[in-house]
């Protein structure tokens, strides 16, 4: 199984470029057994929600 | 409310708002101050070709992305980026995040932040956020700020910057590692 460390790479990529489909159904399966990297790819999430409502983005 | 009005507010108060916005990203208040300067003369001077479509908000932070661009890669020419302070090349302390199997280790295990989007409202809440921001390396910084608050496409920053692909993701990664680490440490404490 993948690990969290490459798990955190992946979240973050994910938000540069498409990840393939590999690459999303083995961070699906990880985060579903994961909590820390569930929790993770939420705050991930936010920071760019909040990050684009810094810069003017409605 | 008319255009001319609107930006009014902007040459007010509101103003400090796109000095700091400029100054995150060029560390420079002087040059902040003239980039948002100019910014305001585009906009007094197009107010013709506002649309409408978007708030002048959006408009005005729209003219700032491309003067800040625009300032940066003339600075480029001056100061190198490979000149910039190179923290990033070490290790910033996220190894001990995970234990020898690259799993988290107990203590640092991420835990649900409470109420993220309202803090979005809190003024302090931004205070911190941007203190955690100027505490990311320099070069890891410029990296991850053209990408979140300049909007630009990670091919077109690495071009830019002269960087594989690769090199890129590795930085972005280590800035997003980093901001969450000091949000949670300051304001999503435990």
């Amino acid at each position: 199984m993948m690990n969290c460390k490459e798990a955190t790479q992946l979240m973050s990529q994910e938000l540069d470029r498409p990840l393939t489909w590999r690459e999303r159904l083995a961070l699906r399966l990880h985060n579903l057994m994961c909590s820390g990297c569930h929790q993770y790819r939420q705050q991930m999430a936010f920071l760019r929600r909040a990050l684009r409502s810094r810069s003017g983005g409605d | 409310m008319a255009i001319a009005e609107q930006l009014q507010e902007f040459c007010g108060e509101r103003r400090r708002d796109l000095v700091r916005f400029a100054n995150l990203q060029l560390r420079d208040e002087a040059l902040a101050e003239d980039v948002v300067q100019e910014t305001l003369l585009a906009a007094l001077q197009g107010s013709d070709a506002f649309s409408g479509r978007a708030s002048v908000k959006t408009w005005l932070y729209s003219i700032l992305k491309h003067k800040i661009v625009d300032t940066l890669r003339s600075r480029r020419r001056e100061v190198p980026l490979s000149g910039m302070s190179n923290a990033d090349d070490e290790d910033e302390g996220f190894e001990t995040l995970f234990d020898r199997r690259g799993f988290w280790a107990t203590e640092h295990k991420p835990h649900r932040w409470a109420d993220p989007e309202d803090s979005l409202e809190q003024q302090q809440f931004w205070q911190v956020f941007e203190l955690c921001l100027d505490r990311l390396p320099a070069r890891t910084a410029r990296v991850f700020m053209m990408r979140e608050l300049l909007g630009l496409e990670t091919a077109e920053i690495c071009q830019e910057l002269a960087m594989a692909m690769t090199n890129c993701w590795v930085i972005l990664h280590r800035a997003r590692m980093g901001l969450r680490l000091c949000l949670e440490e300051t304001w999503f404490t435990r």
